[in-house]
């Protein structure tokens, strides 16, 4: 033992080597962990300023002025409380929604063989290519003049005004056809074909339909899968303003709220018993900022919540397969 | 492809194999009615749309065919609009700039986050964190935030750090190197921020190739005497090799189809607050073109380099 740490303290030319090189890896995780953090505690110091604080160039990231100002005026701005179960149940629906029809699909894509099934494939990474602002228009029309298989002008004589509903979001999930759902669709798969083929034979041959399969052997082990493509479907839905333009126009949810925020609160300015002529960039950026840390502190929450799952989930996923 | 079908008794009734593809089928039905129920009919549309002009009415809408052949959009785009020649280079050129940049940073750090140290956790969480701060909106505003802005210039005006991040001419004095690369470098430093907040993805797909190549390819090399390095280039990289292809891929699509892109926004102010549908489609078709032009090029020479473990 004791001949064993006295080696142990040697410096040989790798243990320099290796301790130079632990030094490097620490100076730049910590230098990238920074640049990633800093945006962040930028918005936060602005959050708590006040406007003279904003030009006053003493004034870096301690504020001199606290104030919790900016919090309650745009709180009042977004309508916080409606928009923000609104987004919740929207995002929540959704990604649950579009979570189990991509669960489905991946699975029938990864264990099963018909005939088409390359291609098929291959469709579904299309839609993964296919940027959705190219067919932004005709999916504007589909929903606005809703008529499938013309059942609605069948039943009430003209097409239906899908337009500020969530049937938009909801037909689009359980049809795999949302954002990136593409990309979802390829972890999973590959997630499911990582899984041992015993598994189903062992069910098959104790009688277990191939439905009863999946769900009570398959999927209790995706469950840090599930978790990292809920998660992924939750934020970006939350923050998503390209859907949100188009198929909620004049409903406010987080992002959308988010993005006219400065000028809802400017229009409220004198409710607060303050005076504005016009908006200023300092205020509009104070404002916006203000706006982004609420929008996010949610999914931070939920981030942290799901972190040790998801982490777990990439690690697992063998995506490389 | 085995017999879907038998006869027996008379009767036809499905093979094993043949359940097996009508469960198959069941189960990639939600994905499979998206695709040719919704998808592929707005897609055709999208392209019908570029073709002709397009008059909403009252309820629905008028199209009538464009003029010279229905290329009268397509034709303008390049020829009259003054400014889309120009954006759809410019995107690229980011493109070209930015893509490799995004994959080598992201290897790097998933390599990183890979080794064994403390705060390991931590760390992981934090570079994963992009992924949140990156999406819709957030990005939007911060791009178009003038205090950010304001702020990120002050930094790099301040006496100190622009001497050492004024590294165009550090290198353009000391070295002889081409002005292009002197260009890809300075912008590789001055843009590490957006590089870094658009890797999240590519770092956690990164990460989970890294984890699945299984460590007795390392023992066993170790065993022969192989330094890192060669560990690093015989077994590392090439194991991760399919995965720089899907990156790359990746990367490409969503630099191209980025909330803080001219040339996206360019074509939703066309469409929707120009009111002209047919040349903001045909826009729309032009840019995805170059997207698949520049995919399947790119696509095609990385993967005559990718080395698949065991081919399936």
């Amino acid at each position: 033992m004791e001949k064993m740490k006295k080696r142990h303290r040697r410096m040989t030319p790798a243990r320099v080597a290796n301790g130079t090189w632990k030094v490097i890896r620490g100076v730049i995780i910590i230098g990238i962990c920074f640049i990633i953090l800093q945006p962040l505690f930028f918005k936060m110091s602005a959050a708590v300023m006040s406007e003279t604080d904003l030009y006053d160039s003493s004034v870096k990231y301690i504020p001199k002025n606290f104030t919790l100002d900016n919090f309650k005026m745009a709180i009042k701005g977004m309508e916080l409380k409606t928009t923000m179960l609104r987004t919740f149940l929207l995002s929540g629906g959704v990604s649950v929604l579009q979570l189990m029809a991509c669960l489905l699909t991946a699975y029938g894509f990864a264990r099963f063989r018909f005939p088409g099934r390359k291609l098929l494939f291959g469709c579904i990474l299309f839609t993964m290519i296919v940027p959705p602002q190219i067919i932004m228009l005709p999916m504007f029309m589909f929903y606005r003049f809703f008529d499938l298989l013309g059942i609605p002008s069948a039943v009430s004589g003209s097409s239906v005004n899908l337009i500020n509903t969530a049937w938009p979001y909801v037909i689009q999930a359980v049809t795999c056809t949302g954002f990136k759902n593409g990309l979802y669709i390829y972890m999973l798969r590959q997630f499911f074909k990582g899984m041992p083929r015993e598994l189903d034979e062992a069910a098959f041959v104790d009688g277990c339909g191939k439905f009863r399969t999946f769900v009570q052997i398959m999927l209790p082990s995706a469950v840090p899968m599930m978790i990292t493509v809920f998660l992924f479907g939750f934020v970006w839905q939350w923050t998503d303003n390209f859907y949100a333009s188009l198929y909620l126009p004049t409903t406010k949810v987080m992002a959308t709220s988010l993005g006219s925020l400065a000028a809802s609160v400017y229009s409220q300015y004198e409710s607060f018993g303050g005076s504005m002529n016009f908006i200023s960039p300092g205020f509009a950026s104070m404002m916006n900022n203000t706006g982004v840390i609420i929008t996010i502190l949610p999914l931070i929450v939920l981030y942290l919540i799901c972190q040790r799952h998801f982490i777990e989930g990439i690690e697992r996923s063998g995506i490389v397969g | 492809m085995e017999k879907l079908l038998k006869k027996r008794n008379g009767k036809i009734k499905l093979t094993l194999r043949g359940k097996e593809a009508i469960a198959g089928y069941l189960f990639a039905l939600p994905a499979l009615i998206g695709f040719f129920c919704f998808f592929l009919p707005m897609v055709i549309e999208s392209v019908s749309f570029s073709l002709h002009n397009m008059e909403v009415t009252a309820d629905g809408y008028v199209l009538t065919p464009a003029a010279k052949g229905g290329l009268e959009h397509y034709i303008r785009a390049f020829t009259i609009d003054p400014e889309f020649n120009q954006m759809l280079l410019e995107a690229i050129k980011n493109m070209c700039i930015n893509v490799p940049l995004i994959i080598i940073f992201s290897f790097f750090a998933a390599n990183l986050l890979n080794q064994k140290f403390a705060g390991r956790a931590i760390a992981r969480s934090i570079f994963f964190f992009p992924v949140i701060l990156t999406s819709g909106i957030v990005l939007g505003l911060e791009s178009s935030d003038l205090l950010v802005q304001a702020a990120s210039e002050a930094e790099m005006n301040s006496d100190e750090i622009a001497s050492f991040l004024n590294m165009a001419r550090f290198l353009r004095e000391y070295t002889n190197l081409p002005a292009g690369v002197i260009g890809f470098l300075s912008n590789a430093v001055n843009g590490i921020y957006d590089i870094i907040i658009a890797s999240g993805v590519q770092i956690l797909i990164f990460l989970a190739g890294l984890q699945s190549i299984s460590s007795s390819l390392y023992e066993a090399s170790n065993m022969e005497g192989a330094t890192g390095w060669e560990n690093f280039w015989k077994i590392t990289f090439p194991m991760i090799s399919p995965l720089i292809l899907v990156n790359s891929i990746y990367t490409i699509i969503d630099t191209f189809t980025n909330e803080t892109n001219e040339m996206m926004s360019a074509i939703k102010t066309t469409i929707f607050s120009d009111v002209k549908y047919g040349y903001g489609s045909a826009m729309a078709w032009i840019y995805f073109l170059a997207i698949g032009v520049i995919v399947l090029i790119v696509g095609g020479l990385i993967s005559r380099k990718v080395f698949y473990y065991d081919e399936r």
